[in-house]
């Protein structure tokens, strides 16, 4: 299966390691990300006010790259864009909300854009955690060549997967797709309160306080929990859970840090791909010790 | 006895605003404060998430001097919680506008330190430069 594939900037430089490890694990399963030729920013954040319709051009933009590589033949009558940012997930897909809702934006959008091809309304946004529940987590249980049994794992699903409900991957308060994606790895996933709590986000630039607040609440609520290591799929969640341990650190001297991966690292592991491909080095909190610990590595 | 308030006519124009720049029926929040409970950054806002909506409602203007509309993060986790089916998320933004279009910023692009730009992901920056920034 070939699906054209949006990585957005992040992934590109501080979550390359996200990027490599996604690709990666998706070939064994026999999925082929084709990233969109010239791909802009999608601006991150979806732009809420009525008349603000400027700020869906970027990731419209992106959205006429997928019709163009259906034309070319780069993939074949696949009108899906596979995301792997949360946030970028987040923000294109309530883009292709937004057109179907109000049909006049769309002409404005495209008056705006006078050198693209019109953009038609019919491309799909979806999470790579979407593909793998659609290719059925049964497929990734056979590629499963390291067991994870010994590693109990907070499933962190953040705001931007769930929320709000139309756009939203699963349920919004009872989530279970990365619980199903741990178990079909072999691994526990746990139960807890905060994994869908808010990780403040890009408050993390003016208000590193408040994050650091929200991201102790989070991590230790996983360690009371019984959680060996949180797994994500952002990016910025992952600065905040992860990076920002060190101002944790220095306000609470007695907390113990805890690694937080990408969902797709742990992937790679269990599926015994190369080092390079898992990208432990990627991550501020070295995992590798408690991966050690329990034999996985 | 039923009391009744009455707006002037620059209070029912700000309502007016909002409710246009947010596409959201301001007027049918009940105040019932589910948004303030389960909101994660409830305890740093100077007035809640309710109030504001209150403050709106009432187009009382000095909402606009007010931390929460910049603090507000976009969760929408009142969002999926409101009984009445109201995103405060977007009337924070419309708030957020009507300074942002005067050209006042939120965040100086140049004193953010340079420790900052270099260990923060691109999306953080991005995401605050467009929340916070005109
Ligand atoms: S949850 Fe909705 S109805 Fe209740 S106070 Fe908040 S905005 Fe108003
Ligand atoms: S969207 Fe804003 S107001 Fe609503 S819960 Fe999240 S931070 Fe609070």
């Amino acid at each position: 299966m070939k699906i054209p594939y949006y990585p957005g900037c992040t992934l590109k430089s501080t979550a390359k390691h996200f990027e490599n490890s996604a690709i990666e694990s998706a070939k064994a399963l026999g999925i082929e990300f084709v990233e969109l030729p010239k791909w802009n920013c999608c601006g991150v954040v979806t732009p809420l006010a009525e008349d603000d319709i400027m700020h869906h051009v970027a990731p419209v933009r992106n959205l006429i790259r997928v019709l163009e590589m259906n034309k070319s033949g780069a993939v074949n009558d696949e009108k899906r864009l596979l995301t792997l940012c949360s946030m970028c997930f987040n923000t294109l897909k309530r883009s292709t909300l937004r057109i179907k809702e109000k049909v006049d934006d769309l002409d404005v959008l495209n008056d705006f854009m006078y050198k693209e091809e019109d953009y038609d309304g019919s491309v799909e946004v979806v999470h790579f955690l979407e593909i793998l529940r659609e290719n059925g987590f049964d497929e990734i249980k056979k590629q499963v060549k390291k067991s994870l049994e010994n590693l109990k794992i907070a499933p962190y699903y953040g705001c931007m997967l769930l929320r709000p409900k139309d756009i939203g991957i699963d349920d919004a308060e009872r989530p279970t797709i990365f619980n199903d994606l741990l178990t079909s790895l072999s691994a526990e996933p746990i139960e807890w309160r905060a994994k869908n709590k808010c990780c403040g986000s890009f408050l993390t630039l003016d208000n590193k306080e408040i994050v650091s607040r929200l991201g102790y609440d989070i991590l230790t609520n996983a360690q009371k929990s019984g959680a060996d290591l949180i797994v994500t799929s952002c990016p910025l969640c992952a600065f905040n859970l992860d990076n920002r341990q060190k101002i944790i650190k220095q306000k609470h001297p007695e907390f113990e840090e805890i690694p937080v991966l990408y969902f797709t690292q742990l992937m790679a592991i269990a599926f015994d791909l190369d080092k390079e491909v898992m990208g432990l080095d990627g991550n501020y909190i070295n995992p590798v010790p408690l991966l050690e610990s329990k034999g996985i590595l | 006895m039923p009391k009744t308030i009455v707006l002037d006519k620059k209070s029912v124009d700000f309502l007016k605003k909002i409710t246009d720049l947010s596409g959201e029926t301001i007027t049918l929040c009940d105040q019932c404060g589910t948004c303030s409970g389960g909101c994660p950054v409830v305890e740093d806002m100077d007035i809640t998430p309710s109030q504001l909506m209150r403050m709106v409602l009432i187009g009382d203007q000095t909402v606009m001097q007010t931390k929460t509309m910049w603090l507000c993060a976009t969760c929408n986790t009142c969002t999926v919680r409101c009984p009445r089916m109201l995103d405060v998320s977007k009337v924070a933004e419309a708030l957020r506008q009507v300074t942002l279009r005067q050209s006042i910023n939120k965040v100086k692009i140049d004193e953010i330190s340079k420790e900052d730009l270099s260990e923060l992901p691109q999306i953080a920056l991005v995401a605050a430069f467009r929340k916070l920034t005109s």
